[in-house]
């Protein structure tokens, strides 16, 4: 069809050039100078020197003992390593358990008050990351809204120690992806038939079998969409750790600053990068084939 | 209604997201609470004053922080809403064409790579520059700020373009409007809303924006939210309350009217 809008491939090309170039300078190009970091030597005072070494993979989990010379796993990266996966898994989990029932309001209110509540929701998400993070903090450190209330109210005689935990990230994580996880179970359950329910409950299903059995099967793709978009984000998490774990409890993005910042090892931060990358894609891989055309709804 | 056998309640759903609505702000209501405390504490309340807004407003550091952040927003907004216009002028009509999947995959980019991630490839790469050109001004977070913020534009952009009645356009041809009179008198007139969307949410997501920027600056560059990184380090006072209250309140007004722009197309 030929209508007078369409565009011929070198318009289409030259309309897209800004967006390209900008986003090949600043984005996509400079993951491509990673790679080729990931390769080289370290310098002694950061940055690199320009000759072929595989040894920042090798250090990605593995480590040569400083007297023996032998090689053994990096036990510390490794232990960051599971906590990124296992915190990030739990940030799922415990965004799951909540995000659920809240959709599921959120689905079950008139069609002109969904907006309304999905705007409260959304509202938080689209806030600073770092303020939320920081009122976090406020409400558990030592000094804080919950250990002060505790007291007074003669619970507790000494504040509990929340900050600078696996627990405090696990929360503040939680606390700030929430909203991910609402977003995709809402889109899914906006659409369910509740007549499938009805019938349900015609052929004498408890509640929780309806739930488990006709609502759940149905709305699997927006789970499994939250779940990714909850767990994906927490696996790189670098500003919620680093506030709230304090430099104590590392995770991920914040072994890969180190090495850019005290530990001075350019090449192993941007293997520690890719690595990150990988695991990252291999979940989004995931993701695309389980929700299939589902419309991807980011924010 | 008549108190009936309903269908849709499942036990304790709507207590768990009442309690979710409560989780979700009551932090960040106590947080502007406090920034209100006349007391040097962010728990403990001594009353009400505008003390710490002053203090804010009268830190140099704060000052010069603030101007960075909106500097840099403005033109991270502008350079993305602007190519985000353009890219979605050439991909939204008549389907797919040969480099679509490269070209989206490019767009999308952001979104998808975590950004401590694409956070190193920039300190690495603007590294080399810098050494090679002695240039270390602001350019550096704008173009980087600009390449997220691409898709944030482009999202509600596409989304409009899409929803939009070709007929007028096909309409001005048939009377010999030449193809950028029909963009400025018929296409454009009806995207603007999306465009103003698009350029809302870009600001407000290179406002907040942490991670990049961290790495990103050289000396002396701290934007709003990095500076107030570095500030959490040390003895918090209500101060760093009351810049977050500001930047919240610029936040929630954009969204809000975001909410409401994206809204009318339905």
């Amino acid at each position: 069809m030929s209508d007078g809008t369409d565009l011929t491939p070198r318009s289409r090309w030259l309309l897209l050039s800004p967006a390209l170039a900008v986003l090949l300078f600043a984005a996509s190009g400079p993951l491509l100078i990673v790679v080729i970091y990931s390769f080289l030597a370290s310098g002694d005072y950061g940055g690199v020197v320009w000759h072929f070494s595989p040894d920042a993979w090798f250090s990605v989990v593995l480590e040569r003992d400083f007297f023996t010379e032998q090689l053994g796993f990096a036990d510390a990266h490794l232990s960051i390593f599971w906590r990124s996966i296992k915190l990030s898994f739990m940030t799922a989990v415990l965004t799951f358990i909540f995000g659920f029932p809240t959709a599921y309001f959120i689905a079950t209110r008139p069609k002109e008050k969904r907006d309304f509540w999905m705007l409260l929701i959304m509202i938080p998400f689209w806030t600073n990351l770092l303020i939320r993070t920081f009122a976090i903090m406020e409400l558990i450190r030592a000094e804080g809204t919950v250990n002060s209330a505790l007291m007074a109210l003669g619970i507790i005689d000494e504040p509990i120690q929340m900050l600078f935990t696996e627990f405090s990230i696990l929360l503040g994580m939680a606390y700030v992806y929430l909203p991910l996880m609402v977003l995709p179970i809402y889109a899914s359950m906006e659409r369910f038939d509740f007549s499938l329910v009805e019938a349900g409950y015609d052929l004498y299903a408890t509640r929780w079998q309806v739930l488990r059995r006709v609502i759940f099967p149905l709305v699997k793709p927006g789970v499994i969409a939250g779940s990714i978009l909850v767990f994906v984000p927490s696996l790189g998490a670098y500003v919620t750790p680093r506030v709230l774990g304090g430099g104590k409890q590392l995770m991920l993005g914040n072994l890969i600053e180190l090495q850019f910042g005290a530990g001075r090892n350019w090449p192993l931060g941007a293997a520690l990068s890719l690595t990150l990358l990988a695991i990252v894609m291999v979940a989004l891989i995931l993701y695309v084939r389980a929700a299939g055309d589902d419309e991807v709804r980011h924010g | 209604m008549a108190k009936g056998f309903d269908i849709r309640r499942q036990t304790g759903f709507s207590t768990i997201a009442m309690a979710c609505f409560v989780v979700l702000y009551l932090p960040i209501i106590l947080l502007v609470v406090y920034s209100f405390n006349a007391g040097t504490s962010i728990a403990i309340w001594e009353g009400f004053s505008w003390r710490w807004y002053q203090t804010a407003w009268q830190n140099d550091q704060v000052q010069a922080a603030t101007i960075r952040s909106l500097v840099i927003a403005a033109w991270a907004a502008g350079i993305a809403t602007i190519c985000a216009v353009l890219a979605a002028l050439a991909t939204t009509r008549q389907g797919s064409f040969r480099g679509y999947t490269f070209a989206f995959a490019l767009i999308n980019q952001p979104l998808m790579v975590p950004e401590i991630v694409t956070a190193v490839a920039l300190l690495i790469f603007f590294a080399m520059i810098k050494v090679g050109t002695g240039y270390t001004g602001l350019f550096y977070l704008i173009i980087a700020h600009s390449a997220f913020c691409i898709p944030f534009a482009y999202m509600p952009i596409r989304a409009r373009l899409q929803g939009m009645d070709l007929s007028l356009e096909q309409a001005a041809m048939d009377l010999y409007a030449t193809p950028w009179q029909v963009f400025r008198r018929v296409t454009l007139p009806q995207l603007w809303p999306g465009i103003l969307a698009g350029a809302m949410l870009a600001f407000v997501i290179s406002l907040d924006d942490v991670v990049i920027t961290e790495f990103v600056k050289s000396a002396g560059q701290d934007t709003l939210p990095t500076y107030m990184l570095g500030q959490l380090r040390r003895v918090v006072t209500p101060e760093v309350n009351a810049i977050s209250t500001a930047l919240l309140a610029i936040s929630v007004i954009l969204v809000i009217a975001f909410f409401f722009l994206s809204r009318t197309r339905k």
